[in-house]
């Protein structure tokens, strides 16, 4: 099934003379892990904020599963949607179980499915621990277990692994990997590009407010066509001669570290890459490959974009 | 959109919840319970006398401790009920859930109006069962009026309270709004009325003046738990007859509801 459960057509968000998002036009389709990536003050939160009904949008139409998120039939739409907002704040007097119970309540969820979701997250023997005594991690957990309450079909998860250390992200991941397989399509946001790099199907790019590129990773790299980059390592003394093995065979870019000579080499001429480097010989210690990362992809899109980012960020800090 | 029972009993139950939790509802209602007994029994001690005047004495002495002490309860109790979610940033989660603003400003104002009610009802309600046999029936007609009065003064000072919270853009001018709201309408509102009327020499007729007395429920409170008109004169300086119309209870008890309804009403109409 590739119906969309999200349609966003020209939306605008606009504060004074602020532009916070652009005619952003965006579909995502059912079923699957789609990551929202930019800088901080992208107008990632804020578009998340409008998909959800918080903040209302200047322009434009919010479509989720063909339903507008504050028409008649909200309380549906929201029932099926799980948020966990960025630096999410519970209330420190209640426990972690009570904390999962009042909002189970509010969301229609059965309050007894609780302390299975503590489970889940790995808290379980904290849940009679009030939330105060949770550590930052925990109460990341704790966030996500509420987004779960009600087997929501869509998630909404602003920087989800902000705070979690390497161990519970690769178990957020896996959880997040069991919802897709259960068929809920999840949307998480992330400034940490490379851990989102193998997790996501497809992803938007989004700048000053606007979407630079959607689709998927390896689309996104091939579109752009960004270098392979081979990293040989090789004594300082040895490096000119390799330099004019390299230039001799058309390889002319190239970039010198203390550690290693790096050759940018166009995607398409990996072949001929090859050919030249088994000839180089003993001055060669060790030769790396390195693919280019969603990292590359991003900031090569942010390079070609406007000089004002500096500016347009500053303006998010000063609304938020 | 359809209102819903549900998610205004959930938010109701946990402000409720908290209040007693955190021993609000218990110290509030020791305080007033100690305040009234203290009065009660120690009120004439200035006259040279220790032991239970009557309970019109009471009755006026706790008045007097009341309007100051209610709506500064009252306003502490529930200014920060819907800024202080927006400042620390839960009221974003809250919003995202299948509730409405309406839903959730008077669920807030309903958690927060039953802990109130628990403890001025409670804490007044004891000391009532205290004083009650010495009390004959009429006096505890009285008494029972004065307690559902100064429920109703509090309930109207949340409502005042549940409006700044709306308004106020963060916590501290929420709070600062709420002292200047108490300011205004238990010290400034009074002072400035018989203010004009001394200044005017007469010219601004004192019928008008007992008539915006209706604009403070503070003052409202006070002429409900006024037993002679030659009180009311001695305590506003009204020179002329008191207007009859206005020493009737359920007219009186009419602008105190109008007092819980209009800001509420003016919150929500605000919060959405």
């Amino acid at each position: 099934m590739t119906s969309n459960v999200i349609e966003l057509r020209q939306v605008s968000k606009h504060y004074g003379d602020f532009t916070a998002v652009d005619n952003l036009t965006l579909s995502i389709a059912s079923g699957q892990v789609f990551g929202l990536i930019g800088h901080n003050g992208a107008g990632k939160s804020t578009l998340f904020k409008m998909m959800l009904g918080l903040i209302p949008s200047s322009s434009g139409e919010i479509l989720i599963e063909g339903e507008r998120v504050s028409g008649a039939r909200f309380r549906e739409v929201r029932r099926m949607i799980g948020y966990l907002p960025e630096n999410i704040v519970l209330y420190d007097n209640l426990s972690g179980l009570e904390t999962l119970q009042f909002f189970a309540r509010l969301k229609g969820a059965n309050p007894t499915s609780c302390p299975a979701l503590l489970d889940k997250v790995g808290l379980i023997h904290a849940g009679k621990r009030r939330v105060r005594d949770y550590s930052k991690g925990m109460r990341q957990r704790l966030g996500f277990a509420q987004a779960l309450l009600g087997n929501p079909r869509l998630l909404f998860l602003d920087e989800p692994t902000n705070g979690l250390d390497p161990e519970a992200i690769h178990h957020f991941y896996a959880l997040v990997a069991e919802l897709k397989a259960a068929g809920s399509t999840v949307i998480l946001t992330s400034h940490i590009l490379a851990e989102i790099q193998q997790r996501v199907d497809a992803l938007a790019l989004m700048q000053s407010g606007r979407l630079q590129a959607t689709g998927t990773v390896a689309a996104l790299s091939s579109a752009i066509q960004l270098p392979l980059e081979i990293h040989l390592t090789a004594a300082a003394s040895a490096r000119p001669a390799l330099r004019a093995q390299l230039a001799l065979a058309g390889f002319d870019d190239l970039r010198e570290t203390p550690a290693a000579l790096i050759v940018l080499c166009p995607s398409d001429k990996k072949r001929a890459a090859l050919a030249v480097l088994t000839q180089l010989g003993e001055a060669v210690q060790d030769i790396a490959f390195r693919e280019p990362s969603l990292e590359d992809v991003f900031l090569s899109h942010i390079r070609t974009a406007s000089p004002l980012l500096a500016t347009h960020q500053e303006a998010v800090c000063a609304l938020n | 959109m359809r209102f819903e029972l549900t998610p205004l009993r959930v938010i109701a139950a946990k402000e409720f919840q908290d209040r007693l939790r955190n021993r609000w509802v218990l110290v509030i209602g020791v305080v007033f319970a100690a305040f009234a007994l203290l009065i009660a029994y120690f009120g004439g001690a200035q006259q040279g006398a220790v032991g239970f005047k009557g309970i019109e004495l009471t009755i006026a002495s706790l008045t007097s401790l009341v309007i100051y002490l209610l709506p500064l309860i009252a306003l502490i109790l529930g200014f920060d009920a819907i800024v202080g979610e927006k400042e620390r940033g839960s009221l974003d989660l809250l919003l995202s859930m299948p509730i409405t603003r309406l839903e959730l400003l008077l669920g807030k104002y309903l958690g927060l109006a039953g802990a109130l009610a628990v403890a001025t009802l409670g804490g007044f309600g004891l000391a009532g069962g205290v004083l009650g046999w010495q009390l004959d029936a009429n006096a505890l007609y009285h008494y029972a009026g004065f307690v559902l009065s100064a429920l109703l003064l509090g309930l109207s000072f949340l409502s005042i309270a549940l409006l700044i919270s709306v308004l106020a853009s963060d916590r501290t001018r929420a709070s600062g709004l709420a002292i200047g709201a108490w300011f205004a309408f238990v010290l400034v509102f009074d002072l400035l009325l018989l203010g004009l009327l001394v200044a005017s020499a007469g010219e601004v007729n004192s019928q008008f003046a007992a008539y915006a007395l209706l604009f403070n429920p503070a003052d409202v409170f006070r002429i409900l738990n006024i037993f002679s008109m030659a009180e009311v004169q001695s305590l506003y300086g009204l020179a002329t007859v008191f207007p009859e119309s206005l020493a009737n209870p359920l007219l009186l008890g009419g602008v105190m509801v109008a007092w819980i309804v209009g800001p509420l009403a003016l919150a929500i109409w605000r919060f959405k």
